[in-house]
């Protein structure tokens, strides 16, 4: 079995968000660059989970970018991808970067595709059903479990409310959140065998960008709290309910 | 020409945020000057033509069981063969669960642009941008759509439902129904529960609340404001509180008109998931707990003393009102 996993850079949890050029692009500046925590917490180790229970699996690595995308592959090749495959080119539109990936998938013929949820920075949540389209797949969006059994893959996913069990035949595109795995660290055999381990970089195909940011903004600070006594939650009520209108 | 909203539903029902698609589609209509159709796949219990008072004039609508279970595949062919006999120029579709599983694969299928997550109505003037949040809620983008065919879904409470008068014509659509590569083979819900991402008011606590047996103050006061619960992540690790709960950067983004927290510090990878609230109340004895810096009011105080008498005083204000 092959499993191409999508790994994405986003800036880290705590990141300082601003721009430059004009608002055209995020400011760089001093930001620390983490795998998308959806891509590592539960694609990546979900897949780790699989190989572990069959050793006759691979699991490959895809993701979109510059060079500076590197050292966040090697962390994942470090928990567990066998192989890396970098496409060289950098994109804010969804479209373009899922026509590399299922370039990708088309020459590897993976049996599962995982991407995660959404990636933190852009939050397009499009990546997986894009892949999924231009390959002909079956998707299952939001998924919290998802075993194996030869062939058939039983995934539970989220709706509103509750959730919903799907059974498929793979090849499969699935995204992938909370309960999933577990998420881990790296362990030091880990980090020393990924030294080693195959990152391909090759070229972008050609595609068509189908959108593109104009600005970017910060929304408007609040303008400070208004701090109500303990000993008066009636007031607080009255200020839902006269000021704010929210009850 | 036409503005084509899918309507999404839900055991027979028309969900909440397709209400909204629906009123947000109708006014980009009026922008462009055109009509406004939607389309529903599969039976349901509601009333569709009276979906008209929000402004859509003809529903596309096929009630055969061929979409009485969701395959993001299968209904994706559907809407695009709507869509072309329609001659849809704009599509919309809420940013729900089914929107998210739909809305990329047609973009894919039309390669027509996708802004997924739209929080306000496209900018027409020059060109076709519209706005959506990114980084979790902590910046925004104006996202310009380079295609002749545009979608857009639209974050759930991002628009406000306005009724009309009206009723809609229905006509049956007449798509090829493909067979599907995926089994639904069984569904479970929360009965009763008030779906957290559509909820008008959100009580959600945190660790403060020391431990799962002392969240009954919690749900009582939800109960009192018909309100959904949330919890922090540490809450949803512990098992405190199922998962389904946790709310955050990696966990559900909100944006309810009232978002009161309890016992929660405000990290900034909790604050990604709920900044988007339109009122923020916090509860917290720390008064250098950083989500005051975000709050609209707030209380600096113990939650086991405050949040039972906040549910008796809104209790009061609900029965005299
Ligand atoms: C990559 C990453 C992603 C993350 N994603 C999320 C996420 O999606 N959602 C999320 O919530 N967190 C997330 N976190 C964790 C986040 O950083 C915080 O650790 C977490 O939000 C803290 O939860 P808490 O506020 O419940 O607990 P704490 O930080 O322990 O805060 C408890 C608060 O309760 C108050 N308190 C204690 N007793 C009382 C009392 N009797 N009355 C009133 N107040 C009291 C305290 O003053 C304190 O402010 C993430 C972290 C990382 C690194």
């Amino acid at each position: 079995m092959k499993i191409l996993v999508c790994i994405s850079k986003t800036p880290d949890t705590t990141a300082k968000i601003a721009f430059t050029d004009n608002n055209t692009k995020f400011d760089a500046n001093g930001v620390q660059w983490i795998i998308n925590p959806y891509d590592e917490w539960y694609s990546l180790v979900r897949a780790i989970e699989l190989k572990e229970a069959d050793a006759s699996a691979a699991i490959h690595l895809v993701t979109v970018g510059g060079a500076d995308a590197e050292p966040i592959i090697r962390k994942a090749l470090a928990l567990g991808g066998d192989e890396a495959i970098r496409v060289n080119a950098d994109s804010s539109d969804s479209f373009y970067i899922a026509s590399q990936i299922a370039e990708v998938a088309k020459q590897g013929s993976y049996d599962l595709i995982f991407t995660g949820k959404e990636t933190i920075d852009y939050n397009g949540s499009s990546i997986g059903g894009m892949v999924a389209e231009l390959l002909d797949l079956p998707y299952i969006s939001l998924a919290t479990k998802f075993e194996l059994s030869g062939k058939k893959a039983t995934v539970t996913r989220e709706i509103e409310g509750g959730e919903e069990v799907n059974e498929a035949e793979l090849p499969l595109v699935v995204s992938t959140q909370k309960g999933m795995a577990e998420a881990r660290i790296p362990n030091m055999r880990g980090i020393m065998a990924a030294r080693t381990k195959p990152l391909k970089a090759v070229e972008p195909v050609a595609a068509e960008t189908l959108t593109s940011v104009a600005a970017f903004g910060l929304p408007p600070a609040k303008v400070g709290v208004k701090l109500v006594s303990p000993d008066n939650v009636d007031e607080l009520v009255h200020l839902l309910h006269e000021e704010a209108k929210a009850i | 020409m036409s503005v084509l909203i899918y309507i999404d539903t839900a055991e027979g029902h028309i969900k909440k945020s397709s209400i909204e698609a629906i009123c947000y589609g109708a006014k980009i209509a009026e922008q462009l000057g055109t009509t406004t159709e939607g389309v529903v796949l599969g039976a349901v219990n509601d009333d569709v033509a009276a979906l008209g008072k929000y402004g859509v004039k003809k529903i596309h609508h096929t009630t055969g069981d061929a979409f009485s279970q969701f395959d993001a595949q299968v209904y994706t062919k559907a809407i695009a063969e709507v869509a072309a006999t329609t001659g849809a120029k704009v599509i919309v579709f809420s940013n729900n669960i089914s929107g998210k599983a739909i809305a990329p694969r047609l973009s894919a299928r039309l390669k027509a642009g996708l802004v997924a997550g739209a929080v306000a109505l496209p900018n027409t003037d020059n060109g076709f941008t519209v706005k959506k949040n990114v980084f979790s809620g902590k910046a925004f983008a104006n996202v310009t759509v380079n295609t002749e065919v545009k979608i857009i879904s639209l974050s759930p409470n991002a628009y406000q439902v306005v009724a009309g008068e009206g009723t809609a014509e229905l006509v049956t659509a007449n798509v090829a129904v493909t067979p599907g590569k995926v089994t639904v083979t069984n569904t479970s819900k929360a009965s009763g529960d008030i779906v957290l991402t559509e909820a008008e008011i959100v009580v959600s606590a945190g660790r403060g609340m020391k431990g799962p047996e002392n969240w009954g103050m919690i749900e009582d006061l939800a109960k009192t404001l018909h309100a959904a619960t949330a919890c922090s992540r540490p809450v949803a690790d512990a098992h405190w509180r199922p998962h389904n709960e946790h709310v955050g950067q990696t966990g559900f983004a909100i944006a309810p008109n009232l978002y009161i927290a309890i016992g929660i510090s405000g990290a900034i990878q909790h604050l990604a998931g709920v900044n988007r609230s339109k009122v923020i109340v916090v509860i917290n004895k720390d008064p250098e707990a950083p989500f005051f810096k975000a709050a609209d009011y707030g209380i600096v105080g113990d939650a086991f003393e405050v949040v039972p008498k906040l549910n008796e005083a809104i209790k009061k204000l609900k029965s005299t009102a």
